[in-house]
């Protein structure tokens, strides 16, 4: 049995578990410095000067820059936006601010000393002379006329408004309806994280004039070409970018920030190394926020509760300024999956971007498709409620059926597969639904024991980013492929070079088995490189479920290279045709002759040794490919939350979660289960407990964790995993992708559980997070 | 992360830690460090010196004598939790202990430092309240002793002058027919108690002869519920508890994110009535 499949425990985890994992922050270079940036406590305000004489004067304080000293220098200065829609209204980012400071930590200058806490005194002593500004922290508020406004090129605070699907032919279909059903909702601010905050360390060379810069990036070869086009200007040539141990990012370190920009100036002005290490509250404050949506939500049923359209108008946060892929994430992320997995043939979509005085937002976990899962999830249960209709009775007449596959979207995707209604069966039949149904209303009508509810979500995402010519026509400023490089050593062992930048997801163990199952050779022979520009070929990086689907198929494609290539070599030393040659087991033999063999060893180092291998080929073995995926993957499933409320207090108990997920094939299922377990958690957390709240001078008001309520281990029950596989029928693993999974479908059913709980009450729905308060409140007004 | 510049003392002795505050103003005490030291870190405390006391025996230990129980300051939560002494003569003590942070803080948290820093929040002022305890505290010119019905007079305020160390807590230990419960609402972010009601009642027979509800959590000092005292001389029964909270009116609750003031007294009567019935049950034999 190969590799494949296989629950192997993760390489990565006996150093990570020990504490001995190398962070960017136990990083230490000679003669190295520290950096502490100054950020602007106001939400919005200008700048009339700024005096940091009495930080300069402290002892060990070696320089203090402001904005206008980067705007003085030959550098580019602004971080760019790497997704451009139409009519996309692109304010200048600076790195440092220089007139004008648009969110509570904005960066305005920065100190470098030292050590750390020299900088972090000296950056209080710097002066800055703010003049305040009227803030705009709601999204809502930010479009009303008379509100505060953030760039004189973008009036009404609208970065852009764009709309997809057919607005006639579904304005048409909510005409005809039998029945329609809207709500007014919100998809609440989050923030990401990662257990390691964002850190960097900049070290200059005068002499080469290169810049090696240690990162917490998700994607360093992304970051190198982001700063040497707009931030730093270096050619890319002369840059290095490392990213050790990253622990988590969640999307939060795929972003090009000020920060590293910045440190790495520094360095190059000063010709030492530079580290800066955000504190956990600057990193609340600055790293890219998540969701922070309005939408108005509209379904359009036929008389037999078949769904004939939806429409949608959702205004987007983006915070102070355009994130490095901001754009992209309530549009194509996120109106494209507003079919979900129903067949539905009018679907228009539009999405207005708006600036706000806050932390600029940016793709988390999901990263567009767990608001539009929330939106269409939201609405089919309100459907099948309209119609005192089980929700999924519901869902199951409205699926697309499984001869529809390939299915086109009315909102341009194409699905390549899917098979909906036996995951939703699984998981009935998991949760015991008939069960549950039953003893729901036992207690309904006995008035006793806590309020129970049920909630489905069906969902489907669209990950594996992506087919470089079609993202390229929506405005990404990148392809969307993979690089991959295999490397067999003379001794036939492997190194595998990947540009799928690792931050916890356990690739040094899920690609080598991708290897080692093609190569017939021992698991532990496989050593993954990724995480550094100066090692790896190119790389696009870790994010949107792409590693296993993209990175992974790269590995796979360069392997399969390999293989051809080795069985031109052991075709000529067994003198056979090549076409005859069977590879299997790490064994090359002639067809129906398995003693005509030559073992994996031998070819190999016939390859190094050149001393007999075929006219024209070149002595060697290794191949790189550059793998673009023809389409996105559609990984799909559906999950049941079990929620028990407390009649007198509104407090929420999740007490059962059944996930049965659809990722196609499985390269590593203990890991698998990992990702669906912690994409559930943070999917539970935001319906739940999390909330990023400004109050309306624009300060952060959940700025540290005695605010911002993350998920707890002891507050989720022990989830109850499913699975069916529909193997992806367009990459060579058949893998799909599940890295957010979990946290795209498990908003809508713990929302939609809470909702039936409280049915009784009249309750039709709520926003998140759905705290005991408001949860109580709602009963009190429904039953009153 | 940072905290300011300031010195540092260890202290010897309770007698040098009290020179020590006598000469530096301002100075901060420091025993298990969980509440002083984020502060510091975020800037909010900005103490010109800090007095490690954290290694002072003389206050250490969990005693019983002279039918109390003596709990030395610096005993840190999870000792409290887990003491067969302190579960056998103020069971609701441990439980609330138990109830603080997570190990790591349990583990280093002290009895002392939580009281002495005085959030209204946390988890043992109430339970002191509920209990009858006496705070011990010695200054420069010698020892004194406040109730702690008394002690805690504003938020993050006490009794205790700047120049004083809180030396202990002494408790009247547990006699027949007593009950305890700390039922408590976690604050979704903190841990911190969003209502802790902590409930101790004797019985004798069927007849209630004692009965304390306090509550953390909504209010700037612990709450104490006297309207339970109502129920002494009853069965405390459940329309009896019930009814005896039903007035339950609280001044200035406090109010974040999570809970306004009117919620928090709403879950005050609930878990007030909660802990009342467990207190009771448990009163009972239960």
């Amino acid at each position: 049995m190969g590799a494949v499949g296989q629950s192997l425990k993760r390489r990565e985890d006996p150093a990570l578990v020990k504490g001995q994992g190398k962070y960017t922050d136990d990083l230490t270079l000679p003669g190295m410095t520290h950096a502490v940036i100054v950020r602007s406590p106001y939400a919005h305000a200008k700048i009339n000067g700024i005096d940091a004489s009495a930080a300069l004067a402290t002892e060990g304080v070696l320089a203090v820059y402001t904005g206008q000293d980067i705007a003085d220098s030959e550098i580019g200065g602004v971080v760019p936006v790497g997704w451009l829609l139409p009519n996309l209204v692109t304010p200048p980012h600076p790195i440092l601010a220089i007139d004008t400071v648009r969110y509570a930590g904005d960066g305005v200058a920065v100190v470098v000393a030292e050590d750390r806490y020299v900088a972090r005194d000296a950056a209080d002593l710097v002066e800055v002379d703010y003049e305040p500004l009227d803030a705009v922290t709601d999204v809502l508020a930010a479009l009303e006329e008379g509100a505060p406004q953030l760039y004189p090129e973008a009036p009404g605070n609208v970065a852009f408004d764009w709309d997809l699907g057919d607005k006639e032919k579904t304005d048409a279909a909510f005409e005809a309806a039998h029945t329609q059903v809207a709500v007014d909702l919100r998809n609440n601010r989050l923030i990401p994280h990662a257990i390691e905050p964002r850190a960097c360390l900049a070290s200059f060379d005068p002499l080469s004039g290169e810049l090696t810069l240690r990162l917490t990036s998700q994607n360093p070869h992304v970051h190198r070409l982001l700063m040497s086009l707009a931030s730093l200007n270096l050619p890319e040539h002369k840059m290095r970018i490392i990213a050790p141990e990253v622990g988590g990012g969640f999307g939060s370190k795929i972003h090009h920030y000020p920060d590293e920009a910045i440190v790495s100036w520094c360095s190059m002005q000063l010709g030492r190394p530079v580290k800066w290490v955000a504190t956990r509250s600057e990193t609340n404050l600055t790293d890219a926020h998540g969701r922070d949506h309005a939408s108005h939500a509209e379904i359009a049923l036929d008389k037999g509760g078949r769904i004939t359209g939806v429409r949608v108008l959702t205004r987007a946060a983006m915070g102070a300024y355009l994130s490095t892929f901001a754009p992209s994430v309530p549009t194509y992320l996120y109106g494209t999956l507003l079919s979900g997995q129903y067949d539905i043939p009018a679907i228009h979509v539009r999405t207005l971007g708006v600036f706000t005085t806050t932390t600029p937002v940016d793709a988390y976990r999901g990263a567009g498709r767990p608001e539009a899962t929330f939106v269409i999830e939201r609405l089919v249960d309100l459907a099948a409620r309209t119609r005192g209709e089980d929700p999924a009775e519901f869902r199951r007449r409205n699926f697309v059926p499984p001869d529809q596959f390939p299915y086109q979207t009315q909102v341009a995707l194409a699905y390549d597969s899917g098979n909906y209604e036996p995951a939703l069966d699984k998981a009935l039949e998991i949760s015991g639904y008939a069960e549950l149904r039953a003893e729901q209303n036992r207690r309904r009508e006995s008035g006793e024991g806590k309020l129970l509810g049920i909630g489905l979500s069906s969902f489907i995402e669209a990950c594996g980013l992506a087919p470089s010519q079609v993202v390229g026509a929506l405005g990404a400023q990148a392809g969307l492929y993979e690089s991959a490089k295999v490397r067999v050593h003379p001794t036939g062992s492997v190194t595998v070079y990947t540009g799928s930048s690792a931050h916890g997801q356990g690739h040094e163990t899920t690609f080598a088995q991708i290897v080692s199952d093609r190569l017939g050779v021992d698991v532990d022979q496989v050593e993954v490189v990724h995480g550094d520009t100066g090692q790896v070929q190119f790389g696009m990086g870790t994010y949107g479920s792409r590693s296993a689907a993209v990175g992974g198929s790269a590995i796979a494609v360069s392997t399969d290279k390999v293989v051809a290539k080795a069985k031109k070599i052991a075709a000529h030393l067994l003198e056979a045709a090549e076409e005859d040659i069977v590879f299997e087991n790490g064994q090359f033999h002639v067809a129906g002759v398995p003693s005509r063999s030559q073992g994996w060893g031998d070819v190999v180092l016939q390859a190094y040794l050149a001393h007999n291998i075929p006219d024209g080929i070149e002595p060697g073995l290794e191949e790189t490919s550059f793998y673009n995926p023809s389409n996105f993957t559609y990984p799909f499933g559906s999950h049941v939350a079990v929620v028990e409320i407390d009649r007198d207090t509104g407090e929420v108990d999740l007490v059962r979660y059944i996930a049965v997920d659809d990722v196609g094939n499985e390269i590593n299922p203990m890991i698998v289960a990992g990702q669906v377990h912690g994409g559930l958690a943070q999917g539970i957390g935001q319906a739940l407990w999390e909330n990023a709240v400004y109050d309306d001078n624009g300060q952060l008001l959940t700025a540290t964790l005695l605010d911002y309520a993350v998920p707890r281990a002891h507050k989720l029950p022990s989830f109850e995993l499913g699975r069916t596989v529909t193997p992806c029928p367009h990459n060579p693993l058949g893998v799909k992708g599940v890295g957010e999974a979990g946290s795209i479908a498990s908003p809508a059913a713990v929302t939609n559980a809470v909702v039936d709980a409280l049915a009784p009450f009249g309750v039709t729905h709520l926003d998140m997070p759905l705290t005991a308060e408001k949860v109580w409140r709602a009963m009190q007004n429904g039953s009153s | 992360m940072f905290p300011a510049p300031f010195e540092y003392y260890r202290a010897g002795s309770v007698d040098e830690a009290l020179a020590l505050l006598g000469q530096h103003e301002d100075a901060k005490l420091l025993a298990g460090g969980h509440s002083l030291l984020p502060m510091m870190k975020l800037r909010l405390a900005l103490p010109p010196a800090v007095i490690d006391i954290g290694r002072l025996a003389e206050l250490r230990g969990i005693e019983v004598s002279g039918g109390r129980l003596h709990i030395g300051s610096l005993v840190t939560h999870g000792e409290v939790a887990t003491s067969e002494v302190v579960r056998q003569h103020a069971p609701v003590l441990a439980e609330a202990a138990a109830h603080i942070g997570d190990p790591q803080v349990r583990h280093k948290g002290t009895v002392g430092g939580n009281i002495a820093h005085a959030d209204p929040a946390s988890d043992l002022p109430a339970v002191l309240r509920a209990l009858g305890a006496t705070v011990h505290l010695r200054g420069a010119g010698g020892s004194r002793s406040a109730a702690a019905d008394d002690f805690f007079v504003g938020l993050l305020e006490t009794l205790l002058e700047e120049h004083e160390i809180l030396t202990g807590v002494e408790l009247p230990v547990a006699g027949p027919g007593h009950g305890g419960a700390y039922l408590k609402v976690e604050h979704p972010a903190s841990g911190y108690a969003v209502v802790g009601a902590a409930a101790v009642v004797t019985l004798s027979g069927d007849s209630c002869t004692s009965c304390r509800l306090c509550f953390n959590g909504v209010s700037a000092t612990p709450h104490d519920a006297t309207g339970v005292s109502s129920l002494v001389g009853g069965d405390l029964g459940d329309d009896a508890i019930a009814s005896a909270l039903d007035g339950l009116r609280i001044e200035d609750p406090l109010s974040d994110l999570h809970a306004s003031g009117e919620y928090r007294v709403h879950l005050a009567k609930v878990y007030g009535r909660r802990a009342l019935q467990q207190a009771r049950d448990r009163a009972a034999g239960g």
